[in-house]
């Protein structure tokens, strides 16, 4: 009898006997990662106030409410509350999908004398010019889909990883780009939430769009693509 | 017929707004031109081939200047939000509406009939977001918040509880949407009381068939000239220093038509 409670899976707390009283199901806390450029280095496409705010307050609340809400999941989990864990589901994938999307989004940039802007090579490049034409008719397509995108959202380069092909896409509010397709691979990915860009550009997310190509890190994308979204 | 013609802007509407950038020049029109034209009009009419409708849908202007809701709302944030966004969907509205066999509606029947019981046709962000903007100007005012009187005050302490409740619960819906929205204060029509609701992007209770009393755009174009990301700061300034109780009142008095809250409570001495 004891050797069968060894062997289930415990998804309940130990009782003190057996040992700790802590739920077994532990989890890592997210937390903000570092930006690898000064906030001020993406001038004059995006300026250090945007960035400032956008690193500091708004993807450390996503971050903050993501640990907060997967703690309450820990809770609703351990007590077996069923209706509790499907309703925390919209706050993870929200603050969740913030705290993805973002940190993609800082290595999606860099600053211009660190290769930011620079069109992609190699594979990603060949790739680019077979799905689209050109890399000027990707930027057209993504900027088209960016301005007309309503309310909030993210639009993206994506690659599925299983038939090997690119694609613009578009997600609302959060949502990552797994929610597209799930073998969709995000290889760039462009914040149009309005506080990405309203305090320099104001409602002309069009400019918005045309400027933040000039600090796009291709580089990354290219690692993205080469790796086979593994 | 006059009247909602007149509400298209088709005929000279002595209601245009001077200081209006959206203010549409009918050229002629061949319905109301005078019968018979003076010798200036001989000489300086348009053609009949020339008359040709330029805008379906204008934009209401707030009914304070620009700089009256400074400190709480700036000035620059209302000549970008009132300006520019505001203008944008006027644009986008009667630039999509130029061929469409959606014509003849007053702007609250478009919204309904362009959001298509939840598959928005896709005039309905321009319609909606028009609306809707031209509802959040009128539900502010300078020196507007403090506390409402009388039978609003009384309909809000009945369906929440008290004052405090309502606020709260408002505060807590506007912080509770993800994204892009509105929040709302809303007379139910069926269950006939007062309700806080929560939209998205251009969604508005109008499409559910309520009738929205107070209207707050949680677009972060609305607040992040003046409050960055501070959205609570946002919300609670608006209901204690923006909010319009005396238009709140007036939307009552006109709801009351539509619902029936049955007989006021009156105090017996």
């Amino acid at each position: 009898m004891a050797l069968r409670i060894l062997f289930k899976k415990p998804c309940f707390p130990i009782p003190s006997h057996y040992g700790s009283t802590v739920p077994l199901r532990q989890f890592k806390t997210f937390s903000l990662p570092e930006l690898p450029y000064d906030y001020g280095a993406l001038e004059p496409a995006i300026n250090g106030e945007i960035m400032q705010l956008h690193h500091q307050k708004h993807h450390q609340a996503y971050v903050t409410n993501f640990n907060n809400a997967l703690e309450l999941l820990d809770q609703a989990l351990a007590k077996g509350d069923a209706s509790s864990t499907v309703q925390l589901q919209s706050a993870i994938k929200f603050n969740g999908g913030g705290h993805i999307n973002h940190s993609i989004f800082w290595k999606n940039l860099a600053p211009v004398n660190e290769g930011g802007g620079e069109p992609p090579k190699g594979p990603l490049g060949l790739a680019v010019e077979e799905h689209f034409g050109s890399l000027e008719e990707l930027i057209k397509k993504m900027n088209v889909q960016g301005a007309a995108l309503q309310g909030s959202g993210w639009v993206w380069l994506a690659l599925d990883k299983e038939t090997k092909t690119l694609s613009v896409e578009t997600t609302a509010n959060q949502d990552p780009l797994v929610t597209k397709g799930a073998s969709l691979v995000p290889l760039l990915g462009i914040d149009v939430w309005e506080h990405a860009y309203y305090l320099q550009y104001k409602n002309v997310r069009p400019d918005y769009l045309k400027n933040i190509w000039n600090v796009i890190n291709w580089e990354y994308a290219g690692e993205v693509f080469k790796k086979g979204g593994a | 017929m006059m009247a909602m013609a007149s509400q298209l802007l088709l005929l000279p509407n002595l209601r245009f707004h001077s200081n209006s950038q959206s203010a549409p020049r009918v050229i002629s029109n061949p319905i109301c031109r005078p019968l018979k034209l003076s010798k200036f009009q001989k000489r300086y009419k348009q053609s009949l081939r020339d008359s040709r409708v330029l805008a379906f849908y204008g934009r209401k202007t707030p009914p304070y200047k620009l700089d009256a809701l400074e400190p709480y709302m700036s000035q620059r944030t209302l000549e970008v939000h009132w300006g520019k966004h505001h203008q944008e969907y006027v644009d986008g509205l009667n630039k999509q509406l130029e061929n469409s066999p959606l014509y003849g509606h007053t702007l609250e029947e478009l919204v309904k009939v362009t959001y298509n019981n939840g598959n928005p046709m896709p005039e309905f962000n321009n319609a909606a977001q028009l609306w809707n903007h031209d509802f959040f100007w009128e539900s502010m005012q300078p020196d507007g918040g403090k506390s409402p009187w009388g039978g609003v005050l009384q309909q809000i302490e009945k369906d929440f509880g008290s004052l405090e409740k309502f606020r709260d619960e408002f505060v807590e819906a506007a912080l509770s949407l993800f994204g892009s929205g509105w929040v709302w204060l809303v007379l139910k029509t069926k269950e006939k009381k007062f309700a806080v609701m929560k939209t998205s992007n251009a969604v508005n209770p109008l499409v559910g068939g309520e009738i929205p009393i107070i209207g707050l755009d949680m677009w972060e174009h609305a607040y992040y000239l003046d409050y960055k990301d501070d959205r609570e700061k946002y919300v609670m300034t608006f209901l204690n220093h923006l909010v319009s109780w005396h238009t709140v009142a007036l939307r009552m008095i006109r709801a009351e038509a539509f619902v029936n809250l049955g007989e006021p409570k009156i105090p017996v001495a």
